[in-house]
Formats: structure tokens, sequence, C-alpha cells
């Protein structure tokens, strides 16, 4: 073994660009597996948009249905629930929605489509859990102005019946509106955004 | 508390590990200060490519355990599921089942490697028992994982293989249902398979790799030559003959993955089914077991062992001549009575005797593969018959061989 | 002795079983007609699919294919797949299930297999001669026999199409070769169907295209794929040879 006459700036450039060139095929190498984690076809297509018909809720109720195994809400506000929204406003962090928790089309006071019908993914922006429907007020226990909302039993969250949330308790930001459009008067297709200003 | 220095001298973070835990020193041992050999041949690349495989095998493995399910009813769908629907299912699994067959390849090659250049002899004996167990723990790897994808190739090669356990005396029949935990293989023997092929051999595994280089370091690697190159070494107590495994085998390793890579990935991206050898066409049914179907052979890796179960009409016999096959392996370091260990210094006998070995594996493991015909199994008789004359007369032929004395120093050209 | 023959009995089985197996698999049907399977001809495996579910996907299934990967892969737009390929549901996300109720099984004595691996199985130019060799035979229960799959208990349901065929035999010349095979037979048109010979084998070979596709929906992908792994390859190599050739100058 000898190292003379051996041709150092080579041996550097070989070395370095074969460990580049190697390095990044594993960092190639690398992605098919992460993106294996990504939700599967089967995901996707238990996920696909659902269609809801709305017409038979009653003012003043509340269903709920799956959209991607996740509660979605659907309530019918009565004129006073309405009337109630800016009533509250001082109370909230965000009464204007100005953080991007709804599609444009639903950026508004009553955060819907349609003021009457309130569509929103009933997971509190906190930690996850499923907020409880209190449209019951006066109630003290849950607010000195609660005028009807959404209480998060996990950790106190409250929201009105916007799904905007209270100042000083631990959700940050208001409930989130899927996208969703309206197929008809009757009918929202919940997972597809509104092409054009309905 | 001041703390002794560790011997390496090494300084800032690194120093601080090393005077932790042996980092430097780890590094040293086995890869910059390991010396290797100067005249290893191509033969000896499929030691490093054996353990890439095996790398390939445990991670690709690890993602098809996130999306395959152990269950009779669900099994083979999931398998279809991960084709499909999961992202890059697809390359993953082919990864994994051409990653199967690979590892065969490569490992036979690297047994056979053993077999010419005698690096099973005094002082290797324990590394060859490892690589033995290791080759033991991959057949029961690959059975268990042949099985996972249920479909009719899966389910029928359980069957007989599970069978096998049945050719004991008395308490075969019994040690079946139990293998199977139910009266024929279902979704009780699915489930266990896949503890073991996920679990508990890919541990095994692992281990005996860790052993088996661990006993190589100690002792040093073989070469063709098959002569210690310990015995020359210079003032500085390095082998004349050795050069530092880093860089030189790193780099010539490095080019030995490259081109085993344009291999092993063409035919995953081109020809994943291995022309039927490495994906089995029955195998994209459902595994039923009221219908046998009807082009059904064993793993091709398996098919030398394959055909000496068959090779003899008592199935008793038979059955322990395939166990035997395999565990004759283990006694060659005491069946090798010759004075040399390399195929380049044996003589005639020996060499006559290596050729009609590989000669007598490839037939068996082609006939293992066919349907038993008149003329199968006469080859596979006498293939049976060579294979285990190789092992049991080697004490005998190669004490008389004619050898070659062995060079004081290795031979090497430089390139 | 006889004991241990019972102990033994479950092994002998299941070594016949492999070792018979291989003995049906060399007296298998020669198949008449040559079959080169071409996935990558889109238009044909377009045309395919729209033959698939107009006349197969009645009855068969293809549960692991979902229409929108289907859609995806075949350049086909939604507004034409709702139309002409899906048939029994509304959802783009949901695989292709047949028509057929559970108790299918009644009618032909065996429930329609799923057709998702089919090629993969059998094999594409099986499949196509399958296709191509249903004929006449008055002691079948539906009046109809195949040549690759004897007893086949499927009706010849592209008969409209192909017409109704005569198997001639050849006369006795297998066993000759001793391979076991059977030499293939003639088959004569006894009535014509709607479309020509030519035509109905095009319309087989777009159908089985299409269910090569439809076997392994990631192939060409994976080729795709396949081909950058190549080339990178090629570069990585040359710069390790390089690298190798240049470190071992030092060794003498």
């Amino acid at each position: 073994m000898s190292n003379q006459g051996v041709d150092h700036g080579r041996r550097r450039f070989l070395t370095l660009t074969t460990t580049v060139v190697g390095g990044a095929g594993t960092v190639a190498a690398v992605w098919p597996f992460l993106a294996s984690l990504k939700p599967s076809e089967r995901a996707k297509a238990l996920g696909a948009p659902v269609t809801v018909d709305v017409g038979k809720i009653e003012p003043g109720q509340r269903v709920i249905v799956a959209w991607r195994g996740k509660p979605v809400w659907f309530v019918r506000r009565t004129p006073e629930m309405l009337a109630s929204l800016p009533k509250v406003a001082a109370d909230l962090r965000d009464p204007e929605s100005k953080e991007p928790q709804q599609p444009e089309y639903a950026r508004n006071e009553a955060r819907s489509i349609k003021p009457e019908l309130l569509v929103m993914v009933g997971s509190c922006t906190h930690l996850g859990c499923s907020p409880t429907f209190r449209p019951d007020h006066p109630a003290p226990e849950i607010d000195a102005n609660w005028q009807g909302g959404f209480y998060c039993p996990c950790h106190g969250s409250k929201f009105d019946l916007a799904g905007r949330v209270y100042k000083s308790v631990p959700a940050p930001l208001n409930l989130l509106v899927p996208p969703h459009r309206y197929k008809d008067d009757h009918t929202v297709v919940v997972g597809e955004d509104q092409t054009e200003a309905a | 508390m001041a703390i002794i220095p560790n011997p390496h001298k090494t300084t800032g973070f690194l120093g601080w590990i090393d005077d932790r835990f042996p980092l430097t020193k780890l590094w040293k041992d086995h890869i910059s200060e390991y010396y290797a050999p100067k005249n290893f041949n191509w033969w000896y690349t499929f030691g490093s490519l054996a353990l890439l495989v095996l790398v390939n095998q445990l991670l690709t493995g690890i993602f098809l355990t996130m999306h395959y399910k152990p269950d009779a009813a669900q099994a083979w769908h999931s398998v279809e599921y991960i084709m499909r629907d999961v992202p890059w299912g697809n390359i993953i699994r082919y990864l994994h089942s051409t990653g199967a067959s690979a590892f065969f390849i490569v490992v036979y090659l690297h047994m056979y490697r053993g077999l010419m250049y005698g690096s099973y002899k005094k002082p290797r004996e324990l590394i060859w028992i490892f690589g033995c167990l290791i080759f033991l723990a991959l057949m029961a790897e690959a059975f268990c994982g042949y099985v996972l994808p249920w479909g009719q190739m899966s389910y029928w090669g359980a069957q007989v293989i599970i069978s096998l356990f049945g050719a004991i005396p008395v308490v075969g029949p019994d040690l079946v249902v139990w293998i199977q935990g139910d009266y024929i293989p279902s979704d009780a023997t699915l489930n266990r398979l896949f503890s073991l092929h996920v679990v508990a051999i890919p541990f095994v595994l692992v281990g005996l790799v860790v052993a088996h280089l661990m006993a190589l370091h100690e002792v040093g690697s073989n070469n063709p030559d098959g002569i210690e190159i310990k015995k020359k070494k210079d003032a500085n107590g390095i082998p004349l003959d050795g050069v530092p495994f880093h860089p030189y085998y790193t780099v010539k390793d490095i080019l030995g993955v490259a081109v085993f890579l344009i291999v092993f990935l063409g035919v995953v991206f081109f020809a994943p089914d291995g022309g039927g050898y490495f994906l089995e066409k029955p195998n994209f049914q459902e595994a039923n077991p009221m219908v046998t179907p009807e082009h059904i052979t064993p793993a091709w890796y398996f098919g030398a062992f394959y055909a000496i179960l068959r090779a003899i009409p008592d199935k008793l016999l038979g059955v322990v001549a395939m166990f035997g096959a395999v565990l004759i392996l283990f006694a060659l370091p005491w069946l090798d009575r010759s004075p040399v260990k390399s195929i380049r210094y044996k003589g005639p006998i020996f060499k006559t005797a290596l050729a009609l070995f590989t000669l007598a594996f490839i037939a068996l493991s082609y006939f293992g593969m066919q349907a038993p015909t008149t003329l199968g199994t006469l080859i596979s008789r006498i293939g049976t018959a060579i294979y285990f004359g190789f092992f049991l007369l080697m004490p005998f032929y190669s004490k008389i061989d004619k050898t070659k004395p062995e060079p004081e120093r290795v031979t090497y050209e430089a390139h | 002795m006889k004991r241990i023959n019972v102990y033994l009995r479950p092994l002998l089985l299941a070594i016949t079983a492999l070792g018979s197996a291989n003995t049906h698999a060399a007296g298998a049907q020669a198949m008449p007609y040559h079959f080169e399977p071409d996935p990558d001809n889109l238009a044909s495996v377009q045309r395919g699919a729209r033959n698939f579910m107009n006349y197969c996907a009645g009855c068969h299934s293809m549960q692991h294919l979902r229409y929108n990967r289907l859609a995806a892969d075949l350049g086909i737009p939604e507004d034409l797949l709702q139309k002409h390929l899906m048939f029994t549901t509304d959802k783009p996300g949901d695989p292709i299930l047949s028509a057929m109720p559970a108790t299918s099984a009644q009618w032909f004595g065996a429930k329609p297999p799923d057709l998702s691996v089919e090629t993969r199985m059998r094999g594409p130019a099986w499949v196509y001669n399958y296709l191509m060799t249903f004929y006449v035979d008055p002691s079948r229960p539906l009046g109809t026999n195949n040549l690759m799959l004897p007893g086949a208990s499927m009706p010849h349901v592209l008969g409209a199409l192909q017409g109704w065929q005569i198997k001639e035999d050849h006369p006795a010349s297998d066993g000759a070769e001793g391979h076991g095979t059977h030499a293939a037979p003639r088959f004569v048109l006894a009535s014509a169907g709607k479309l020509s010979p030519q035509e109905y084998e095009k319309f087989v070979a777009d159908t089985v295209n299409f269910m090569v596709y439809a076997a392994e929906p990631g192939r060409a992908g994976r080729i795709a794929t396949g081909v950058k792994v190549m080339l990178f390859l090629l570069v990585f190599t040359v710069l390790a040879w390089l690298l190798k050739r240049e470190y071992w100058k030092d060794v003498h």
C-alpha cells in the first residue's frame, strides 16, 4: 500500500460526487415509504363528499352527519337564534371570522351560505372533542351572557350559535365550516366547494 | 470528578461520546481499522449484499405490516389493497417479494463462496455455524412470509410443509394440529405465522447476523487463497496483505451494491413476477381449502430440498433426508480434512466433487419444481446421492486428495 | 405399521396434490389462438372497459378496481364514466361490484368469480382463448361448452356477437408427440353473430387488454418509475466505479 502519486483533488471530488448522488438517491428512496402512509384510495373513497337532505330539519333542530369520520352538524337556526349572534360579539375572540376557519363563501356573521342553515364540523379546535349543543338560555353555569351555542365538555370551551369561540377559553379558533355546496334548495353536498356565488 | 480520557484522544462532542460509549472504538475495530485481505474477488461482495437485502426486507416489511391484515378472511384482499389503494404500495410489496428471492440468491452464492475457499475451516467454524443458523432462520422466515398472502399457493404450501411434521412417529398428527391451531391451516395458523414472520424470526435473524459478524471480525476474513494474512504482519502489527475495510472495501461494496441494484430493481420494476417464480400465478387466487390448484410447486429456493424429499420412496426417511440436507451443513468444518482451505490449492478429487455437487444442487432445484416424472425422479435420486455423498465422503476424499502447496503471501495483481 | 400409515396420510395426500397438480399442467389443453396482451394501447383498453362493463360486469365483479381509478388511468371524464360505465353505483370511489344478487350461485351452479386479477392467475392468453372457444355442445345444460375450461358453468354470453361455433376435432394425432398435450381443434361457425370473426377477435382482444390493465393498474406507473430509477443507477454505478478504481490505485 502506498499513497504516493495520489491525485487528492480527484479523489475528493469523486468521493463528494458519489456521496451527493448516492445521498440524493437515498432521500428519493425514502419518499415512497413516507407517501405510503398518506390516506389510501379506500380512505379517500370513504371520505368522499356526502350528500345530505336538509329539507326535513326543523327550526332549532340539529342533525349530525358523518363526513370523513367526523361529525358534521346541520342546525336550522330560528330568527331568534340569528338575532342572538350580535349580542355576544363583544365576548368573542374572532367575531368577524378573520381566521381561515371557513370557506370564503361562508365568511359572514352567520358563518353559512344561507343564514338559517349552519353547516359545521363538530370538533373542538382545542383538542378535538365534540362540543355539546346548548341552545338553552340563559345558562349561567356556562356563561353570564349565554345566548345559546356549543359547550365543550372536555375543557370548557364555549362557542356561539355560529361556532365562534368565546374569549378566555382554551380553544384558539372558531369551529370549522367544511367546504359544502347546495346541490338544490334542500340538498347539501359536504366536501365539495361551492363553485360560484349562489 | 475528573473523567479518565478515552484512549482515542477525541475531543468535543465526539470526545464526550467516546468517554461514555465506544463509538470510535467500534468504528475503528469494525470499519476503519478492520484489515481485510486485499485479494478479495467479486465473490466477496455477497456478504454485504446479504446485509443490504436484509435491511430491505426489514424496512419494506415494517411498512407492509402497516397495511396488511393477518386474518384469513381479509389477508388476500389486503394484499390487493396494498397493490392498488396504498400509495406506492405496489412498489413496496414488489421490493419485499423480489427481496425474498434475492435474499436466497445472494445467500446461496455467499455460502458457495465459503465452500470454494474453505471459509468454514478452522478457525472459522463458528462463523460457518452462525451462518447455517441464519440460513435455517431464513428458510423459516421465508416459509412464514410465503403463507401470509393467503393465496392458493400460500395455503397449499402451508398444508404441505406443516404436514411434514406429521411424519414424526407417534406425536406427528397431534403436532400438526398443534402447529396449525386447527384441523387445517386456518385463520389461527395464519395469525401465528404472521407473528413469527414479523416479530420472532426477524429478531433471531438480526441477532444471528450480529454474532456472525462478531465472529468474523474476531478471527478475520478468509480470502481466495485460503491463507491467514495475520501470519505476516508489519512493525505496527498490521497484516502485510491487509487493507483497511474503509475506504477500500466500502468503495468496492458500494460498486457491488450499485450493480446489484440494477439487477434487483430491474426485476422489481420491469418483471416483478419473476417469470412466475417470484410471484406464483396460483397466489392470485384466494386460498380455498376445498380445491388444490392445478399448477403448484414449492418456492424455487426450496426446490432442491423438496426434490430430496420426493426422491426418497419412504416418507419418514424423505422428511429426515430433507431436514438432514440442511443440518449436514453444520458438520462441514469437521468433514473437510484437507490441509488447505482454498479450492485453488485443493486437488482434483475435491474439485470434481464440488463440480458434481454444484450440478446436483442445480438439477435438484430444477426437478423439485417440475412434475414428478420417471426421469426426474431418477435424476433427483442421483442428485440426492451426490448431495449427501459430497458431505459424507468428504472425510475420506479430502484426506487422500493431492493438494498443492499454499503460497506464503496472497496472490494479488494491482489493476 | 398401520398406525404410521394413518399418520402419514395427510402428508401423502398433500404431496400427491403437489405432484399431480403438475401432471395436470403437463396435460393442459393447448391454446388454439396466439395472443399478446397490449395494456399500453389506451384506446383498446378503453373499448375493453366498455365491453367489460356491458357484457361481463352484470355477473362478474372487479372488487379491487375503483371506478375513479379506472377513469383516471384511462382518461375517461366523469360524465362519460357515470353514463357509460357506472351501472350499479353513483359513487366514483366505489369498487366495481356486479349486479348479481347473492343467490346467483343457484343459477349457474357456481358464483361467478371476481375478475380483479384473473389475467394474473390464468394468464392473458388463457382468458383470450377462453372467450374465443365456446362451442355448441347439446350435452351441457346451457347448450355450450368451452375448450379451455371443459364443463364451464358460464353461458356463452358473447354468443350473439361471435355467433355459434362447432368444434371439429383433428383426427387422432395427439399422444404421438408424447407431451400429452392435445392438438388444437378447429372451430367452424354454424350461425353468424352480429360481429364478423375479425371484429369479434378485436372485441375479445380489447376486453382482455382491459382485464390485463385491471389486474395491475399500477403497472404503467411502475414501469415509468423504473426507467427513472435505472437512469439514476447507471450514473451512480459509473461514479462508484470511478471511485473504487481511484482508491484501489493505492493497493499494490
